[in-house]
């Protein structure tokens, strides 16, 4: 199994093998995540960042990872000051930094942008999200913030919220059936799992069923993974507001649920759930989003090859 | 009672060419389009639409005086799964092939997700892995994912 030069563009193209090998490698770099010990295992290497569409947080999270390794950071500018906004192709643009880099966090507002900038790029292209595309390094750390606050092997897991065009949690569905684990879907009828996706887990030979109560899904559950709802899926502000309440998950509703119960969301969370959580031992998303970091560490070690 | 048995082709036969037989039935249009017919150049053309066969209803095309490229005929594949290939010489079938389904198409239709990549300006043709599915066939966008599986004729290139 080799890391090198490999391209992350869409979870599918994991097995459990790589996936597990990439989780056991964040874990070992977490130490070096939050600043207990120092490495220069990328000293000398180049992280190209070129986000076309905004994204902060995914931003921050690479470039802090790049750093805690010791290696730097070459940024894209704003779009609007670029070439790009000349008219430059992305398969120039790649071709332009690839010169400059060891690796390019990508992320677009088309579809397939990834894979495109792949066919252009001899260093690795990483996916920070194309469009309604894939996103796969959120996924790889949703799954190393559930093997470390619960476990993989025989996971009970209730996804709640917009099931329908969350890109993450499709991309979760399918990685956790590589482990078999029990799925619960939880979302209003206009937001629902669509389809094809659910018969792909279910060829899977993996349990799922979904229900629109969230009250009914979290009682036996490990992990309770909530998305966020967008105002503008609805049509009419009442019924966002009927839908938005009654997913929301307050301290009240975890009552019902076990004590080990680990809430986790992608963030930002506009009122998926609500603030008192936060102080609960069931509140883990804060420090999910800790997580990217030794995540994309381990991703950036291995496709540069300065780990096996 | 029995039925009158029904003639199978219901033009005069050909010297040298090509007929298409078995193509899905209301295709036979596409398939037209997908050998760039009429063009001025383009000799006898007789197409035969909604033909009674043993299989349900067909289309059938006939083409005077030519004869096809791998290529054309994987682009009928992908609109006619069923189709046959008859080359005619000298008024004799000398060749009759099925269609070949390739496993991937480039350049052949366009992707259907107007925010995909491949349908910005960007230096690469459409490329779709093909996956056939009983009398149907799937084509899967190698850039956004997306599928494609009705009406594919109207998304050739
Ligand atoms: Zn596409």
């Amino acid at each position: 199994m080799t890391f090198k030069d490999l391209h992350i563009i869409s979870m599918k193209s994991f097995s459990r093998d790589m996936i597990d090998h990439i989780l056991d490698t964040a874990e070992k770099l977490e130490p070096i995540a939050s600043s207990k010990s120092k490495s220069d295992l990328l000293k000398g290497k180049v992280l190209a960042v070129m986000f076309f569409e905004p994204s902060t947080r995914t931003r921050m999270s690479f470039e802090t990872a790049m750093m805690r390794l010791g290696g730097d950071v070459l940024s894209l500018g704003s779009v609007d000051a670029s070439s790009i906004a000349k008219g430059e192709t992305l398969a120039d643009t790649i071709r332009v930094v690839e010169g400059y880099s060891n690796a390019i966090v990508l992320r677009h507002n088309k579809e397939g942008a990834a894979q495109l900038a792949s066919e252009f790029s001899s260093v690795p292209i990483i996916n920070a999200g194309d469009g309604a595309g894939h996103h796969p390094t959120q996924t790889f750390l949703d799954l190393y913030t559930i093997r470390r606050e619960s476990h993989l092997d025989g996971l009970k897991i209730a996804l709640a919220g917009d099931l329908k065009y969350g890109r993450t949690v499709h991309s979760l569905c399918y990685a956790l059936s590589l482990y078999g684990a029990e799925i619960t879907l939880v979302s209003p009828k206009e937001l629902r799992m669509p389809a094809e996706i659910i018969d792909d887990l279910k060829s899977h030979n993996i349990k799922v069923r979904e229900t629109d109560s969230i009250e009914e899904a979290i009682s036996d559950v490990d992990v309770l993974y909530a998305t966020r709802i967008q105002k503008e899926r609805f049509p009419d502000p009442a019924e966002y507001r009927k839908v938005a309440n009654s997913l929301q998950i307050t301290p009240e509703l975890l009552e019902k649920a076990k004590p080990e119960l680990k809430v986790m969301h992608p963030l930002p969370r506009t009122n998926e759930i609500d603030p008192r959580v936060d102080g609960t031992p069931h509140a883990c998303y804060f420090r999910q989003s800790f997580y990217g970091v030794p995540v994309r560490m381990a991703l950036l070690a291995l496709v540069m090859g300065a780990l096996k | 009672m029995e039925e009158t048995p029904i003639p199978e082709i219901r033009v005069h036969p050909i010297r040298n060419g090509t007929v298409i037989d078995h193509i899905t039935a209301g295709q036979a249009l596409n398939v037209l389009n997908i050998l760039n017919i009429p063009n001025p150049s383009s000799g006898v053309v007789s197409i035969i639409i909604n033909a009674p066969s043993v299989h349900g209803i067909k289309d059938v095309v006939k083409i005077e005086g030519r004869e096809l490229n791998v290529e054309e005929v994987d682009r009928i594949s992908l609109i006619a799964p069923k189709a046959t290939i008859n080359i005619i010489r000298n008024f004799e079938v000398s060749g009759k092939t099925h269609v070949h389904i390739p496993e991937k198409v480039s350049g052949v239709v366009k992707c259907i997700n107007p925010n995909c990549i491949s349908n910005s300006n960007e230096p690469v043709t459409s490329r779709f892995t093909v996956k056939p599915d009983g009398r149907k066939i799937t084509l899967r966008c190698s850039y956004c994912e997306r599928t494609i599986s009705e009406d594919i004729g109207n998304h050739l290139l």
